[in-house]
């Protein structure tokens, strides 16, 4: 499903974020991605979802290779993907049902199966009842649901998380990984960076560690 | 298709439902368009009424010839003949004095005046039509005419008409140079106002990229602006036009009556009115595509 060979990623500046990385990644398998902050887990991330390119080496996904795609192919590569950010970039001026609603009207779903759709991804992450609210009036926790909602409600079959958990208390964490182990469980691949060691022992799956733009084995 | 076409509607309506969010600066821009596309059109318009005028003064080139006080009817006869066998003539009309009077007094209201008159103080006329039409052999024509013995007078009725439409061509260009000036101003007026929305709705841009809009997708709702916008000023431009032409053809109709003539101001025609909406539509598409183009490639270089 996501497959590095050899990839290197250097930013303008000659700062090396990626050092010659190879590993694999199969269908329906969760994945954390681990490291200090710098290690390259961000980098890595952005590759797949084609947000930045290689510079050597060879980023597959689906099939499809990051480092030759188009442009106009661009789209349709990402909406295969769920994207979880760790600033969450929500819409501020509409509510929680038009967040949710984005990506759907981008892949031009018609109007009731949207709905549908969409309901149903807010309830996933338990904020139905709030769907007229705006995401201002969340918490941080809540927010990070949201974006969760906006990942999921397309049906991605690859979702890639970056630091989910990164600035949230424990009970908040644990709500978000037990949505994300749901998902695992109904078949979709994961990607989930976090430096949260406690979190990494509650739960089983395979580890990738970073340590300065190098995997650890 | 009929998610495409859904899509589409709905991208219109959050168009409009965008210009009434913000109904002073949505007004007020379609106003400058309207106002800023009405000038050239009004010049436009101003100078196909003056050209139609001309055209009918230049169509049927006419000369003079005011006979002599005391030429005889043998005389007149006799000219009446030559001037019919001239191979530079087509046409010709003799127009006795009297009759010139009757005329006078009748398309100018000065029965008054010229009916206390000793005598009749016009001279018998001839009304040449000549066979060549240009400006050259018409004065060819005057001049031969002229050296005739009794021809008192030859005139060239349409030689003012010729200068005026010399002016005209001069005026026309003004006009176009005017026209694509202003064109620049409007693409120019659109693209800063979908600058200033591009700069408000960056973040929901850039989410859109991220989760998989493709560049169209992020175009259309300013396409749409943009080219209602046009649109509606395109309508306010004609609007101007239309109302002035009304306003200015009503105090001509009082001038006219006094000077018992029929002229009127023509208003826009079917297929310029067309035109002059296409265009303003097509310049406020041009300004917002421009404008998200240049936008979408600086997120694109980063």
């Amino acid at each position: 499903m996501i497959r590095f060979t050899q990839v290197s990623k250097r930013y303008p500046g000659g700062y090396a974020a990626l050092k010659n990385i190879t590993f694999e990644v199969a269908a329906g398998e969760m994945i954390f991605l681990t490291g200090h902050s710098g290690a390259g887990k961000s980098t890595l991330l952005k590759l797949i979802a084609a947000i930045e390119r290689p510079n050597g080496g060879t980023v597959l996904v689906n099939g499809q290779n990051i480092g030759k795609i188009k442009t106009g192919a661009l789209p349709y590569l990402r909406r295969n993907l769920g994207l979880i950010f760790q600033d969450h970039k929500l819409l501020f001026d509409r509510n929680l049902f038009d967040n949710v609603l984005l990506p759907l009207q981008i892949a031009g779903f018609d109007h009731r199966e949207s709905a549908k759709r969409v309901r149903a991804a807010l309830d996933k992450v338990g904020l139905l009842k709030r769907e007229k609210a705006i995401p201002i009036a969340l918490s941080g926790g809540e927010q990070q649901r949201l974006c969760i909602a906006r990942a999921i409600v397309n049906r991605p079959s690859i979702l890639l998380a970056d630091e989910p958990t990164g600035n949230l208390d424990e009970d908040s964490s644990i709500a978000i990984m037990e949505i994300f182990k749901s998902f695992h469980q109904v078949g979709a691949t994961l990607l989930i960076s976090t430096h949260d060691d406690t979190l990494l022992r509650k739960y089983t799956g395979r580890t990738l560690a970073l340590r300065q733009g190098e995997l650890q084995t | 298709m009929k998610s495409w076409l859904r899509h589409h509607l709905h991208v219109m309506q959050f168009t409009l439902n965008k210009m009434r969010t913000a109904p002073v600066s949505s007004l007020l821009n379609v106003l400058v368009i309207g106002v800023t596309l009405s000038l050239p059109t009004g010049g436009y318009v101003l100078l196909q009424n003056l050209q139609s005028l001309t055209d009918k003064l230049v169509g049927s080139p006419q000369l003079s010839i005011f006979l002599n006080m005391n030429v005889s009817p043998e005389e007149i006869a006799r000219y009446s003949k030559q001037l019919e066998q001239h191979s530079g003539i087509s046409r010709v009309e003799f127009v006795p004095r009297e009759e010139a009077l009757l005329q006078l007094q009748r398309s100018t209201g000065l029965a008054d005046v010229t009916g206390g008159l000793p005598q009749n103080p016009l001279p018998h006329a001839f009304i040449v039509y000549p066979e060549k039409k240009d400006a050259q052999s018409m004065e060819a024509l005057r001049g031969e005419l002229r050296s005739w013995p009794k021809f008192e007078h030859v005139q060239l009725d349409s030689a003012w008409a010729r200068k005026l439409e010399a002016l005209l061509n001069f005026a026309r260009l003004a006009v176009l140079i005017l026209a694509i000036l202003l064109s620049f101003a409007l693409v120019a007026i659109t693209f800063n106002t979908i600058r200033l929305q591009i700069l408000t709705q960056r973040e929901e841009i850039e989410v859109s990229k991220l989760i998989g809009a493709s560049n169209s997708f992020i175009r259309r709702p300013f396409l749409y602006f943009g080219l209602t916008q046009g649109l509606l000023g395109g309508c306010v431009a004609w609007l101007i036009i239309t109302v002035s032409l009304t306003l200015l053809n009503l105090s001509l109709s009082d001038l006219t009556h006094l000077y018992a003539s029929n002229f009127n101001l023509h208003h826009l025609s079917t297929s310029d009115s067309l035109t002059l909406l296409l265009f303003s539509t097509y310049l406020g598409w041009l300004g917002a595509f421009l404008s998200v183009s240049q936008h979408l490639w600086q997120i694109e270089s980063r």
